[in-house]
């Protein structure tokens, strides 16, 4: 079913466009052998070619191309074999040869699709129109001196990749479950780190309304939008906005808008004196790029196992339901460490251990599950001792926050603070016994027929063993004593 | 002995190994011959102390036996080429106090073969010209004049400047490059051998670019010999330049046996042009029959798209200079002309930093690149440019080379056709279809006007198959026996 928003002239459709700039994973520039490193000193990073001095000629990447290619595969796109570099002309301080080399006409990557996983657990599929290569431009620093700009061509000439999608996505939500599939796509290929806030990761979302059935509305497009949740309160104003602009009897003008985060509203941009005309045309520096299907094909069969997948053997060998499993693939990481955990031990157990706990922990830690304090095979060993019966699932919690603080093994923590479990009933009849005269009165309305003080007798008795009995063999003893 | 200035590079080369001269003393000669040559205005930076530690380096190695193919040749280097710590300024205020950190590929290739550098040539700004009128560092004159007038003339462009230090004994050879004519049109001029290679031969990497798609170093020199030398210490596959071609490089030299027997020679219909001069028409008549009598047989042959040629032309090298030309913005290096606004610095900047001839086509290639122009232009042209190659194709399935005037014109004065540019445009006309189609060609001096200026014939050929050009014009060079020397010799007075 197609979401809708209500206007006061009833139900409008809204349609989305989304363009994602992704930065590639590579050592080197998309066109020179300079550095590609997040956070250096500024101009640190910047060879003749990428400030384009007199006479210097680019000279393409394969590592890019690859990565290109492999993102393009993990999307289920046609791989070009021919593609052209175009040049993309415009003057502005931070784009010294005052052109970007880019694909206009004949991208790498042309059609292919993703599939969005929505909150209810259902899946939808949305196009890729194409995907193109393209360079960055370098950075203009407005606020370091009261009246001149400064510029840092660090990122001049890094590799992006250009992913625009269809029309095809219908609300907010749908735009952050697109977003967050492809970065978790991205990720699993190593082609993007995804990473928003750094901006290796830059979306330009187009949208318009329309009613439901009329033709496409006029669309606004807005410009660089850092973070999903932004992307998504873009969208959602950006669509109240036009809804409202058009039912007050004005027209939508086809514009480009930014997203003021700390206002929560798009605005116009500030208008330009002069439109721009890019004048592309093919870079005469750069022969058509020409790849082997062999090359391509030689890519497709080492690609990973990719979120959609993992996802479905997730739900058919460990008999995860579709949220569990979609929440375990949507980073590799985490699949790989429920995977080590998972193998050989009860899966659901498992799941919710890396779900539940895990993820807690780090989350109050604040740090990334590849950087864990407990790693996969030491959980595992956990789960071990709570199987063979050595702790209980609650001793398991304890000993649990313990390898988190102090990353010890799960073994040495029961060792050290003596948690293993007791399941001798002889161990536990002399507790049982003095928990019982302690408290005769309560024993006597037990067996009045007060049967709810039984959880009662198992807190007493846990406490005076400082938790350590196996729940089961204590409820047995008790059932035992109690009746008799 | 002759003159130290008036050998050629196989000459020098064999006196060299012979111990007869020293590289001291050859690079000694010539920058005393750059100093003579100044009124002709053929340098704009002399090097003279890097030439002299240069050919102190040649000393060496040929005292110990180890001499490299250009041993202690002092050549002149189009200001084109970015030169590692010499000023370069492809004739343009707009590279004020520009010093490369780096060497062009194919400087670069002739230093460690063994070459001298004298110093940097003049040259119509950013190489878009045919007179070497339009350099910021003023006008260069050919030391070529009428007979019985001193009106100073035209070297020819864009490669003027080395043009007329190599006619005027400044250097043994030099370095041009030609877009469309910018080594052959300047040859013919001055009298001396100019040739373009195959586009990709040379690398393009340190070269400051005009139209990427045609732009090709190539040598200057005062024999196809020399030429042949030269090209080969030039060339080279180079993985900096994408458009530099794989190609081993072969021995040019040794191409030049003077046997053409049997060798079909293309002579183009197409290029009898309206009022071309009778005696050009006489001259390339004699070389038909000079190649004639060395066993050639001629051929007539038709390039039918010749005629559109110079149109397509000035509308794709604009095209590209107007994007090649954009990084000149007063940003990173060169000239700054400050302003209010980033924009306001640009106009400045451009404004002033650009000579009229630069504007005029960078504005033309921005309108011919824009929306709505660029299907009636860009494109139209660049399929105008596949037929000339294709028509070039056609044609050497029955030939192996072609032969055509360089120019329609000998040097003309100083001043002349500067306020049209049309006319100047059409100095190109039989040079520009070689650069579109990406052959080698080259100019060889093959007589005289009737007021004694020299003219050149052209030869063409297949791509990468610049043995056979050679070959062809070094028997043009031998029946021709071209020994005229300009009015103007550096150091006779």
């Amino acid at each position: 079913m197609v979401p809708l928003i209500e206007g006061a002239s009833g139900s409008w459709e809204v349609v989305i466009g989304l363009e994602v700039h992704a930065q590639v994973i590579s050592e080197a520039k998309l066109f020179s052998g300079a550095a590609t490193a997040f956070g250096a000193e500024p101009n640190t990073q910047v060879s003749l070619v990428d400030a384009a001095f007199p006479g210097m000629l680019p000279v393409i990447n394969r590592v890019c191309v690859e990565q290109a290619v492999k993102t393009g595969l993990g999307l289920a796109a046609e791989i070009n074999l021919v593609s052209v570099f175009d040049r993309k002309n415009y003057f502005y301080a931070d784009l010294p040869a005052g052109y970007q080399i880019s694909q206009y006409s004949r991208p790498i990557v042309g059609k292919g699709k993703i599939t969005l996983d929505l909150a209810d657990g259902s899946t939808r599929e949305v196009g890729i129109t194409r995907l193109h290569l393209e360079q960055d431009a370098g950075k203009s620093l407005h606020d370091q001196h009261p009246s001149l700009t400064y510029v840092d061509l660090n990122r001049a000439g890094v590799a992006l990749m250009e992913i625009v999608s269809e029309p095809d996505l219908r609300s907010a939500e749908e735009a952050g479950a697109y977003l967050r599939k492809m970065r978790s796509i991205l990720r699993y290929l190593g082609t993007c780190d995804g990473n928003m806030e750094e901006g290796s990761m830059r979306c330009d979302c187009n949208v318009s309304v329309r009613k439901p059935g009329a033709p496409l509305g006029t669309r606004c497009e807005i410009k660089n939008v850092n973070s999903v949740r932004f992307v998504m309160q873009a969208i959602e104003h950006e669509a109240r906005r036009q809804i409202e602009l058009i039912e007050d009897a004005g027209t939508v003008e086809q514009e480009t808008r930014l997203f003021d985060a700390a206002r929560g509203v798009t605005r116009p941009m500030r208008s330009k004196e002069h439109a721009h005309d890019y004048r592309y045309f093919p870079d005469p520096d750069l022969l058509p790029l020409r790849l082997s299907l062999e090359w391509v094909e030689e890519l497709r069969r080492h690609l990973p196992e990719l979120p959609d997948a993992k996802k479905a053997r997730f739900m058919a060998a460990y008999k995860l339901s579709a949220n569990d499993a979609g929440v375990l693939v949507s980073e590799r990481a985490s699949a790989d460490y429920f995977e080590a955990v998972a193998t050989g031990r009860d899966p659901k157990l498992a799941a919710n251990w890396v779900m539940v706990e895990l993820f807690g922990a780090l989350n109050r830690l604040g740090r990334r599950i590849e950087d864990s304090p407990v790693a996969a095979t030491a959980l595992a060993e956990l789960l071990d001792l709570m199987r063979d019966g050595t702790i209980s699932g609650r001793m398991a919690k304890e000993v649990f926050a313990a390898m988190i603080d102090t990353g010890k093994r799960a073994a040495a923590i029961v060792e050290e603070q003596g948690l293993r479990q007791v399941t001798d009933k002889g161990a536990m009849e002399q507790a049982v016994a003095e928990v019982l005269a302690a408290h005769a009165d309560k024993v006597a309305e037990f067996r009045a027929g007060k049967e709810k003080l039984f959880g009662f007798f198992v807190g007493q008795v846990m406490k005076a063993m400082q938790g350590k009995a196996n729940p089961a063999v204590l409820n047995a003893l008790l059932h035992e004593k109690l009746s008799s | 002995m002759t003159a130290l200035t008036e050998l050629t590079i196989a000459e020098a080369r064999d006196a060299l190994r012979a111990k007869k001269i020293s590289a001291r003393e050859l690079t000694e000669a010539y920058i005393a011959a750059v100093e003579a040559a100044r009124p002709l205005n053929a340098y704009v930076t002399a090097t003279p102390e890097r030439a002299l530690e240069m050919a102190r380096a040649s000393d060496a190695r040929l005292a110990k036996g180890e001499a490299l193919p250009l041993e202690g040749m002092p050549l002149a280097i189009k200001d084109l080429f970015c030169t590692d710590g010499v000023p370069t300024s492809a004739g343009s205020r707009i590279l004020d106090g520009f010093k490369p950190p780096y060497e062009s590929t194919v400087t670069g290739n002739l230093w460690r073969a063994g070459a001298v550098m004298l110093g940097k040539t003049n040259m119509d700004e950013f190489a878009m010209g045919s007179s070497t009128t339009t350099s910021a560092l003023g006008v260069t004159e050919n030391p070529w004049r009428r007979r019985g007038d001193n009106c100073p003339l035209v070297p020819g462009g864009s490669s003027g400047g080395s043009g007329a230090a190599v006619a005027a004994r400044a250097a043994i050879a030099g370095t041009g490059t030609d877009t469309g004519g910018s080594i052959r049109q300047p040859a013919s001029f001055c009298g001396i051998v100019g040739m373009k290679p195959t586009y990709g031969r040379c690398s393009r990497w340190g070269i400051v670019a005009f139209a990427s798609s045609l732009d090709q170093a190539g040598p200057m020199t005062r024999s196809v010999r020399d030429a042949a030398i030269l090209l080969k210490a030039m060339a080279g596959h180079d993985p900096r330049d994408s458009t530099s071609a794989p190609n081993p490089v072969p021995d040019f030299e040794a191409a030049l046996t003077g046997d053409i027997r049997g060798m079909k020679i293309g002579v183009p219909e197409e290029y009898r042009i309206d009022g071309m001069p009778a005696e050009i028409e006489t001259l390339w008549q004699r070389g038909i029959e000079w190649l004639k009598a060395a066993g050639a047989v001629p051929v007539e042959i038709s390039l039918k798209m010749t005629k559109y040629a110079l149109p397509a032309y000035y509308i794709i090298a604009p095209a590209e200079a107007s994007s090649n030309l954009a990084r000149y913005d007063g940003v990173r290096f060169g000239l700054r002309v400050p302003g209010r606004t980033l924009d306001e610095m640009y106009e400045n900047t451009r404004g002033e930093g650009f000579g009229a001839e630069v504007r005029r086509r960078i504005l033309i290639g921005t309108y011919v690149l824009s929306a709505g122009y660029y299907d009636a232009y860009y494109l139209k042209a660049q399929r105008v440019r596949a037929r000339i190659a294709a028509d070039f194709a056609e044609a050497f399935q029955r030939c192996d080379a072609i032969l055509t005037p360089t120019a329609p014109s000998a040097a003309f004065p100083i001043g002349e056709k500067q306020d049209d540019p049309i006319a100047m445009y059409l100095n190109d006309v039989f040079t520009v279809p070689v650069n579109l189609a990406g052959l080698p060609g080259i100019s060889v001096p093959a007589g005289l006007s009737s007021d004694d200026l020299p003219l050149g014939l052209q030869v063409i050929g297949r791509a990468f198959d610049e043995e056979t050009m050679f070959r062809v014009a070094s028997v043009i060079e031998a029946a021709a026996a071209f020994k005229a020397r300009p009015p103007f010799v550096a150091g006779e007075a």
